[in-house]
Formats: C-alpha cells, structure tokens, sequence
C-alpha cells in the first residue's frame, strides 16, 4: 500500500535563478538534519542536458512508537540519492530523490519538476509528487500515515528554505546568515529530499 | 557543507565553487565551451568514491533516475 501525494507550487523567482539556487541549497536554517552533500556522478548529454546524482546523509531519529519496534543497531543515518535531469534548452529540471536505507521500515520517493509558468511572468511552477510506503508488517499504515504527514510539513520547510536561497541569490544575504561565510553569499535550498521524516 | 568522507571536504569545496560559477555563466547561457572542473571533479571524485566503499554505502550499481521508470507521467 502506497500513499500518494501530490501539489503545485508557483515560485517567485526566474527558473535561471531557481535552478542556480538547487545547487547551493545546503547548508540552510532548516535543514540541520543534513550532514552531508556531495555529487557522485555529473554528465552533460550530447544534447547539453545536465545529469547529476547527489548523495545525501540525515540524521535519523525516529519517534518513540518506531525505536520500540526496531532493533537498536539499526544505523542511526539514511542514505538519500537525488538524481536530476536538467534541460536549459527547454527549461526543465527534473528530479527523482529516494532513500537507500531503512527502506523496509519506509521508502519515500519523490519526483519534482521545476518549469517556467505559463500563467505568471518571472515565475517558476514547481510540481512534486511523492510516494510512501513502509513494509512493516502491522505497522505499515501507521508509519505511512506518519511519513506523508510529515513529508507534508517538510515541504513547507522546504519552501522556506528555498525563499531563503532565492534571496540570498538574488543579493540580500546577510553577513552572519547561518552558514554563510562572511563576504559571500551562500543561498542553499530547494525541493526538498523528504527523507524517511520520522527522523526529524 | 561537509563531505560524507571528511577528507574530502575542501576538494568538494572547491570543485563546487568551480561548478556553480560554470553554471551560471556559461552553461545555462549556451555557452558551450566546455567544462573548466574536469581536473578539480576528479580529484574530488578519486576521494569521495573511496569514502563510499570505506562506509559501504550501497551506491553503486543504483541506475540513474531508477525508480521513476515505473511512475506514471503526471
């Protein structure tokens, strides 16, 4: 059983910004459960797409209920992967982000895709949508009940840092902004990895 | 931000200050003159590929974009 969700979003910012603003999204205030970033794999197509994958560790942390369930070596970080394919021929960027780890306990996938809007003029429309399943045998609902409510309240993380990025792009940051060096502005952001968020 | 191997660090650091400058400026104007971070993305690559078998990370062999083959278009 899968839980399915799904939502658009209209982002006041240009897609060049937008997609600058992907690369540079950690560290940002609301994402401390992040403690590692890094590019595994980049390619650009012969078709001048961009290929990239990011490997992502988080923290886990998981509520009471789950500790009592699982045993207590079970690896205190999980594992997230975010592969992307961006177009800048026809402005697309498109973005698949699932964890590697602690998948029996939850795997939660999410697709994005970062388009100019039709409607709005220097305005980017985001679609996302997500997948959650646990396997856990008589706890699989619970858990995805849990995982989509909170997927959900970490999308509106996930914008606010996205904000926070875009401004900081776009020259508003501030010496002394959490993890900014002094002299440079350093936006971080975006769509969001909605890791397993039992963790956080 | 930190590498997940922590010798890796500074090479990360630098091969994405060196990307995100290519980025912006060249790559998403059409310029297509080639990419400058080869050499500073192999250094990188030689270090953080190491970190991820020392950690065994279960990485490698995943196919790119995976798991989206069996979802549907939106």
């Amino acid at each position: 059983m899968v839980k399915y969700f799904a939502n658009n979003t209209d982002i006041r910012s240009t897609w060049d910004h937008v997609v600058s603003a992907f690369w540079q999204r950690y560290p940002n205030p609301f994402s401390t459960h992040v403690l590692t970033e890094d590019v595994v794999y980049r390619e650009v197509t012969a078709d001048h797409r961009l290929l990239s994958r990011r490997l992502l560790m988080k923290t886990n942390r998981l509520p009471r209920w789950a500790e009592r369930i699982f045993p207590p070596g079970m690896s205190r970080f999980v594992y997230i992967v975010e592969d992307s394919i961006l177009d800048p021929v026809n402005r697309t960027l498109t973005t698949y982000t699932w964890n590697l780890n602690h998948t029996t306990l939850m795997s939660v996938e999410e697709r994005c895709v970062f388009q100019d809007s039709v409607e709005q003029p220097a305005t980017t429309q985001l679609k996302r949508e997500a997948w959650i399943s646990s396997s856990v045998y008589g706890f699989s609902r619970p858990i995805q009940e849990f995982g989509l409510a909170r997927f959900k309240s970490n999308q509106v993380k996930a914008m606010k840092g996205l904000e926070y990025a875009l401004s900081s792009l776009q020259g508003t940051c501030h010496a002394g902004d959490p993890g900014s060096i002094p002299g440079q502005c350093m936006p971080q952001l975006f769509c969001s990895a909605s890791s397993p968020k039992y963790y956080i | 931000m930190n590498s997940v191997g922590e010798a890796c660090t500074e090479l990360k650091r630098e091969y994405d200050q060196c990307f995100n400058s290519w980025f912006s400026e060249k790559f998403l104007k059409g310029d297509r003159s080639g990419d400058p971070c080869t050499e500073t993305f192999k250094k990188y690559q030689r270090c953080v590929q190491k970190a991820i078998k020392e950690k065994d990370i279960p990485i490698d062999g995943v196919e790119f974009m995976g798991p989206i083959k069996d979802k549907p278009e939106s």
